[in-house]
């Protein structure tokens, strides 16, 4: 089942300045297409705490872009102004190519930006089902008072977006649990509920801020591969905060290192790993 | 009944077209297909391998859970004379090279990314294996295989045949005899490779018919598919008899929703293994530990009555109107709740078989109103030789022969039957053909048994696993290994045992304990735990399995026959025993021989009287890959009683 239609042949590999012959290879193979959201110099202060000071990176289409940095170093800054969270004071955010001053956050979603929570805000008393099925507000249509009395449209509505709702339990896994509420859940399979309403939104940029955090090696598998699955199956580009310096090397196509709000590092896991900076900063050295 | 399961399906599809036929959970609800709409989807299949090639009395190897579309893909294959082959879908990938290379295997159709992935694994060991077609799409979008295709790519090419040729499908159908071959179960064997048992339309439908006759099965039965297709038992109840009553069979969403797929649908004929009945139990108890008081009291008190008068009255022996009364009352506020939370509220016929099941237990069931019987049958039987009337069901036999069945035993003690529901030959295997079926037409079950005065079978062991202990003060001594491990496995803290002791002076055994019991009784006791390793050493488990292997010597004590085979020594291994390593068939049934081997130093270390051995197990995770396991395993005597003779 497709819920974005995936771009099914290849795109020519896009024009990369100064990236080496295999990186080019890759991104082709991969069907990583051309700029999907670019940030241009953001800065972002709360009073006197400067948490990002002029960071510019871009994400392509298909791609799993990783965010990596020490703690404090405002990844989620990062994530929460691209998520219309926060209004940076400086720069600009472009989705597709084009430019908004100030969005908010419902303004982002219906553009096709979706994200989950590190903290997992979901609604802990409501079931599964009912829990992804608030994913799908956006592609709702009809108004309160027809659902209340639920006849007719409103009736066609819940079955069409219950069938989707039922795919993504299907995908993810998670029959056996669609009537259990999700406080009662082990916090491996919330966190595939929280992933799960966000991939109701049917969205194009999938915005992951620590998806792995709190889970053992196991977990952290099943999570990797329905990472995966999703940027495969989808075609949804994927950007990803993440502390777990394997996972980050293993899934991402492309990383973006922060450190006290500074952009200190931008390319291939390969490249990254070798950098000094990010050695120094992040990764540590002997003393 | 003189006919072929693709006629069968005819008929029906004939007789009821809108009836349903099979019905599978996906998307959170049950989907229905009906008899005419099964018979379409066979029809386009078996055009559709027709024209792949498929020849008449070549084999198609099946591999999944149970999904009505591979169930078509069954009776597909059957409609062109071929033969459908249905293989363990937890089985490792190499285990599926024997049957493929054996059966020159041409094509295999498959139920999703995992079966493929073992396929395309071990496709250079099968050159004969050209087409894979997959029922589940999942994953596979990138797969460039030769050969492999989605199932739907061959339901739209048949389709397409069918129209342009409309009597193909009955032409083929017509041609099929009862004789002719319907399918081969591969029976794992507890010793030795894995053998190939041959049936016919004739013996899986006769045996069918004779079961459907004994418990008056109906088109208006319900059943719950979930068993291994591969198993035969799955394929009596949910496709042979399935055919003749042309009753509904439902699939359940996933493996890890059948026990909420089983309240939903409230099958009306069931069957598990003895192990379901005791998990079921198992977490009915603990449930109930958590429960208030007054709930606890209510359960007790009822539970109580059920024992006493339960069993009598599914036995219909009359009752005092007070006891009916009390049942009644019992029924409503205990046991009608309690069979729905099993999901037995509408079971008319519960079976368990393959192993003993302990009296608690049986009497457990049967006292709260659920009919559950035994019986007895294997892969070379057609599963059908005896089954226990409604009325006479105990825990300790095993039924009565029915229609069609001769029993006779031998002088060692071993059980033969002749009935018409034989295994025509284990495939391309003549040695071991001759070995089992007598020219008389009498097959050797190997079981160790006999009839007892009111007419039910009564099994004691596999014959060759009977044995004699030799030297000590029991010499001479009969050794029952089965037997003794059954009555260790009633107790719910022990999930399997293997005990031993032929040739020796005296019997010893492993225990592995059940994670969910003990892990339960352990944190009841505030004993903490981190593995199943851990918690397997610890001194007050190692306590509670001598209280219960000195339970079970107390028991045989009491048996002039048995009482040699008490339990002197035993350890509580660290790991479970696994069908993936090898120590169990996919049946789960102990290979006595290979764990002997493997844990040959262990054993060295029970005779020897050391008081603990450290071991290190190398373990074979379910893709494929190994690893070790180690720990230092204490070892426990247990007390044995003398022989005292019980009062006849």
């Amino acid at each position: 089942m497709s819920l974005v239609a995936a771009s099914t042949a290849a795109p020519a590999a896009p024009a990369v300045e100064g990236a080496p012959e295999a990186a080019v290879a890759t991104l082709a193979r991969r069907g990583i297409g051309e700029v999907v959201l670019e940030v241009k110099d953001i800065s972002l202060a709360f009073g006197g705490v400067k948490a990002l000071t002029d960071i510019s990176f871009d994400v392509r289409e298909h791609e799993i872009r990783a965010i990596i940095g020490p703690n404090g170093a405002g990844k989620s800054s990062m994530l929460n102004c691209i998520n219309g969270v926060y209004q940076p004071q400086k720069g600009s955010i472009s989705l597709r190519g084009r430019t908004f001053a100030h969005m908010n956050p419902r303004q982002v979603a219906e553009m096709g930006v979706a994200r989950t929570f590190q903290s997992l805000a979901l609604f802990k008393g409501m079931s599964v089902l009912d829990n992804i099925m608030a994913g799908r507000n956006l592609k709702m249509k009809t108004n309160l008072f027809q659902q209340a009395i639920r006849w007719g449209a409103a009736e066609r509505e819940e079955t069409a977006n219950r069938r989707v709702v039922e795919g993504i339990i299907d995908f993810l896994e998670i029959q056996a649990y669609r009537k259990t509420p999700v406080g009662k859940m082990p916090y491996g399979l919330q966190k595939r509920v929280d992933l799960g309403r966000a991939l109701a939104m049917e969205p194009q940029v999938l915005l992951l801020d620590e998806p792995m955090a709190g889970m053992n090696v196991e977990e952290k598998q099943d999570m990797s591969r329905f990472i995966l699955d999703v940027n495969d199956e989808f075609g949804t580009t994927i950007v990803l905060i993440e502390h777990d310096m394997s996972v980050v090397m293993d899934l991402s196509d492309r990383v973006v290192v922060l450190d006290y709000g500074k952009k200190i590092g931008d390319g291939t896991p390969a490249e990254v790993r070798h950098n000094p900076e990010v050695i120094r900063a992040y990764l540590g050295t002997a003393h | 009944m003189q006919t072929t399961f693709p006629r069968l399906l005819l008929e029906h599809a004939a007789a009821r077209p809108a009836a349903p036929a099979l019905r599978e959970k996906e998307f959170g609800i049950w989907q229905t297909l009906s008899w005419s709409a099964l018979r379409g989807l066979v029809e386009s299949l078996a055009c559709g391998l027709a024209q792949a090639g498929l020849q008449r009395g070549q084999h198609l190897v099946v591999i999944g859970e149970n999904r009505p579309r591979l169930y078509a893909s069954m009776l597909a294959a059957q409609s062109l004379g071929a033969i459908p082959v249905p293989l363990y879908q937890d089985a490792a990938a190499g285990e599926f090279v024997f049957p493929i290379v054996n059966a020159d295997v041409p094509f295999a159709v498959v139920e999703d990314q995992e079966q493929v992935d073992k396929l395309l694994e071990v496709r250079g060991r099968c050159p004969t294996l050209t087409r894979i077609w997959f029922d589940d799409p999942r994953g596979l979008r990138n797969y460039r295989e030769p050969g492999l295709a989605p199932l739907d790519e061959l339901v739209e090419a048949g389709r397409a045949f069918a129209s342009s040729n409309p009597d193909f499908f009955r032409g083929e159908v017509a041609k099929a005899q009862p004789g002719d071959v319907a399918a081969m179960f591969f029976t794992s064997g507890t010793t030795g490779n894995a053998k190939g048992v041959v049936h016919s339309h004739e013996t899986l439908i006769d045996r069918a018919a004779a079961g459907a006759r004994f418990d008056k099965l109906s088109c208006d039965d319900e059943v719950l598919a979930y068993l291994p297709p591969a198993w035969i038992g799955q394929n009596i109840f949910s496709y042979a008899q399935w055919l003749v009553c042309g009753y509904v069979v439902n699939c359940p969403e996933s493996a890890s929703t059948v026990m909420l797929d089983l309240k939903e649908i409230g099958p009306t004929y069931y069957f598990a293994p003895p192990r379901v009945f005791e998990g079921l139990l198992t977490s009915v108890m603990i449930r109930m530990e958590d429960a208030a008081p007054i709930k606890r009291w209510l359960f007790d008190r009822c539970m109580a009555h059920a024992r006493r008068v339960g069993s009598a009255r599914m036995d219909g022996k009359p009752l005092s109107w007070l006891d009916r009364l009390g049942w009644a009352l019992g029924n409503l506020l205990i046991y009608s709740p309690l069979r729905n939370s099993l999901g037995f509220s509408r079971v008319r016929v519960a079976y368990t078989a393959g192993e003993a099941i302990g009296p608690d237990l049986f009497i457990f069931y049967r006292s709260l109103g659920i009919n559950l019987k035994q019986l007895y049958g294997s892969t070379e039987t057609a599963v059908f030789v005896c089954l226990q009337p409604d009325h006479e069901a105990r825990s300790d036999t095993v039924g009565v022969p029915i229609e069609g069945v001769e029993i006779r035993v031998t002088e060692s003690g071993e059980i033969l039957v002749r009935s018409p529901g034989l295994l025509k030959e284990y495939y391309r295997d003549a040695a071991a053909t001759a070995e089992v079926l007598t020219p008389e037409g009498w097959y050797k079950t190997g079981d160790a048994g006999f009839l007892d005065p009111a007419g039910h079978l009564k099994i004691i062991d596999r014959a060759k696993d009977v044995g004699r202990i030799v030297g000590g003060e029991n010499d001479g001594a009969l050794f029952a290994p089965r037997y003794v491990e059954n009555k260790l496995k009633f107790f719910p803290y022990v999930k399997e045992a293997v005990a031993f002791g032929d040739g020796r002076d005296r019997v010893c055994a492993f225990v592995n304990i059940d994670m969910e019991a003990v892990g339960n009784w352990a944190e009841k006791r505030n004993l903490a735990y981190s593995s199943y390793a851990d918690l397997s050493q610890k001194p007050p488990v190692l306590e509670l399995i001598r209280d219960c292997v000195e339970k079970v010597n107390a028991d045989l004590a009491g048996d002039d026959k048995l009482a040699g085979s008490q339990i002197s020594r035993f350890l509580v291994l660290h790991k479970e025993l696994d069908a993936d390593d090898g120590e169990l068939t996919r049946t789960r049934k102990v290979r006595r021989g290979f764990i002997s081997d493997r844990y040959a130093s262990l054993l060295e270390a029970l005779y020897a009287g050391e008081s603990h051995r450290y071991v290190e197990t190398e373990v074979k995770f379910e893709d494929g890959r190994t690893g070790r396991v180690a720990a230092d395993l204490k070892i426990v005597d247990a007390k044995t009683f003398p022989v005292t003779r019980r009062a006849a």
